[in-house]
């Protein structure tokens, strides 16, 4: 135990260290400016002083990103416009929804593409076309078509969410359902088996492993979709709507904790899908 | 000719050729071969001989360029959609994710056996490769020879006339080998089924087999066929007696006509 977390420990004091010094040197000149109009000197430590406790730094230092985050968390009713804990909600409620669209949109696409030999040449060019396309480009759209539709809220960020992970499922499936060698193919053969026989037996059970590391890529995947999908047409909710308020009004602590909120949301998803996947593989024997 | 007196396996003229990008491999030519019902026939020879190509046609997972090959009298194709053979490759190639019974009950449930008969034969065929107890062991708790017999048990389960095995003991070592190989004897003697036997091993041909089919390749032919004078109860110390080599000889001698020491 402690040999791994050393490593990470230092890892971390190290980033830190360079946040702070970087803290210092960016939020420095506000400060500087703001003595010479007050007609004051500032000695060096006042100086450093200065730089950790602005109200709205150009680089806040981290302890007021994790009092930001602190207070954001606890510091009010979760009910409360300005409660993390509501706007990580709403993200993870749209990410978890277009988690579960995605990555059943990319089994089934796999399935249909291991299957038949039309669906590979037809889909496949597709399926990559579509992520050359820049998200940003696309968001806004989608949201303004469905809510002319009438479509708001949740179920337009769940899409844009889903355009993201089907892709990385879909590709580690289509992998995954291909794993079988050649004997073992033969094998069902002599058995005179169903393709559908083959896929429920033989394919599917053979692409777990493939599933859950395509899974872990495509949960962080869709919550960068949510989150991207709450910067277009003025969300007033979610990770995303707190990114883009903190950035019209220079709350530069509101956005970085707002960040970390995301990465903490992203690491436990991560972290949950991982504890499944050791899970399952471990009960099906396929643990490595 | 009625069905089931039709042999086993008839194969006239069969011929397979390979289109490559190098021109074309003649994989097998003007295969002539007529193995009767209850017979241990083995074919050897060295790669690319065409044993392994040979089986696979019978088990219609290879389709002849030329010539006629039955199957219990029916093409091989038909054969197979009958499950008419089982087949045991030279990997297990259990599922690891199925126990040792779950891997044996997979052919059955595709096969749509009822429950009840799914698990009475897992552990008959259990008993039969003497694995009676692991069922519920997965793959990865038993060696490599325990793995093999399971692999047969589940080629066995089904009840097929025909057993086809493509050099199923050859990553085995030699004393574990020595043990299956006369299993196998008791297990044929049991079933009375066909069984067809690809290897490179003459002492493991010539100890198993009532036909010997010796193969040579460039193109892929059968160079001499013995009738093993041997009797069908064979213990292993028969590979001693002078009628053991004298067969072993001939079969060397069928592999030198070949040129396959070239």
């Amino acid at each position: 135990m402690m040999r791994s977390v050393l490593p990470v420990l230092t890892v971390v004091g190290v980033i830190v260290a360079l946040w702070y010094g970087a803290a210092v040197w960016m939020n420095a000149p506000w400060a500087r400016d703001q003595a010479a109009r007050a007609g004051v000197e500032l000695s060096l430590s006042e100086l450093v002083a200065d730089t950790m406790v602005q109200e709205r730094p150009v680089l806040p230092a981290p302890h007021q990103v994790a009092e930001g985050l602190w207070t954001g968390v606890t510091g009010q009713k979760v009910t409360s416009k300005r409660s993390l804990v509501r706007h990580g909600w709403v993200t993870l409620s749209a990410t978890l929804a277009g988690f579960a669209i995605g990555a059943g949109l990319g089994i089934a696409l796999a399935v249909s593409i291991v299957q038949s030999r039309a669906m590979d040449l037809s889909l496949m060019p597709w399926a990559i076309a579509s992520q050359t396309v820049p998200i940003l480009a696309i968001a806004p759209m989608v949201i303004v078509v469905l809510a002319s539709l009438g479509i708001k809220g949740l179920i337009p960020k769940a899409i844009i969410s889903a355009y993201l992970s089907f892709f990385p499922v879909l590709v580690g499936m289509v992998k995954g359902l291909r794993a079988p060698d050649a004997m073992q193919l033969d094998l069902l053969k002599t058995y005179n088996a169903s393709g559908i026989q083959g896929l429920w037996k033989l394919r599917l059970p053979a692409s777990m492993p493939y599933l859950f590391a395509s899974l872990k890529v495509a949960i962080a995947a869709s919550l960068v979709g949510a989150i991207v999908a709450e910067l277009p047409a003025g969300a007033t909710s979610g990770l995303g709507a707190r990114l883009l308020s903190g950035s019209y009004y220079g709350q530069t602590i509101q956005i970085w904790a707002a960040l970390m909120a995301a990465a903490i949301l992203a690491a436990g998803l991560v972290a949950i899908v991982g504890l499944l996947e050791k899970v399952v593989l471990r009960k099906m024997g396929m643990a490595r | 000719m009625s069905l089931h007196e039709a042999p086993a396996i008839e194969a006239k003229e069969v011929s397979l050729t390979f289109e490559t990008a190098d021109g074309p491999v003649h994989a097998l030519s003007d295969v002539n071969l007529t193995v009767a019902r209850g017979d241990f026939v083995s074919f050897i020879g060295p790669s690319g001989c065409g044993k392994t190509t040979f089986l696979r046609c019978v088990a219609a997972l290879e389709h002849p360029t030329e010539g006629l090959l039955r199957v219990n009298g029916l093409s091989a194709d038909e054969a197979r959609r009958r499950r008419a053979f089982g087949y045991v490759f030279q990997a297990a190639g259990l599922y690891p994710w199925r126990t040792i019974a779950g891997n044996i009950r997979l052919p059955l449930e595709i096969m749509g056996f009822p429950r009840e008969e799914q698990d009475r034969r897992v552990e008959e065929v259990l008993e039969l490769v003497d694995l009676k107890g692991f069922g519920r062991k997965y793959p990865w708790q038993l060696s490599g020879g325990m793995q093999q017999r399971a692999s047969i048990a589940r080629a066995l389960s089904f009840d097929a006339d025909i057993l086809l095995m493509d050099e199923p003991f050859g990553a085995l070592d030699e004393i574990v080998r020595d043990r299956l190989n006369e299993e196998l004897l008791k297990l044929w003697a049991r079933t009375g089924k066909t069984i067809g036997f690809v290897t490179h091993s003459i002492p493991e041909a010539v100890y198993l087999s009532t036909k010997i089919v010796v193969m040579s390749p460039r193109p892929g032919r059968i160079t001499d066929v013995i009738e093993s004078s041997l009797p069908r109860e064979r213990p292993l110390e028969i590979r001693d007696t002078p009628e053991f080599i004298e067969i072993s000889h001939r079969v060397r001698e069928g592999l030198r006509a070949g040129h396959s020491y070239e």
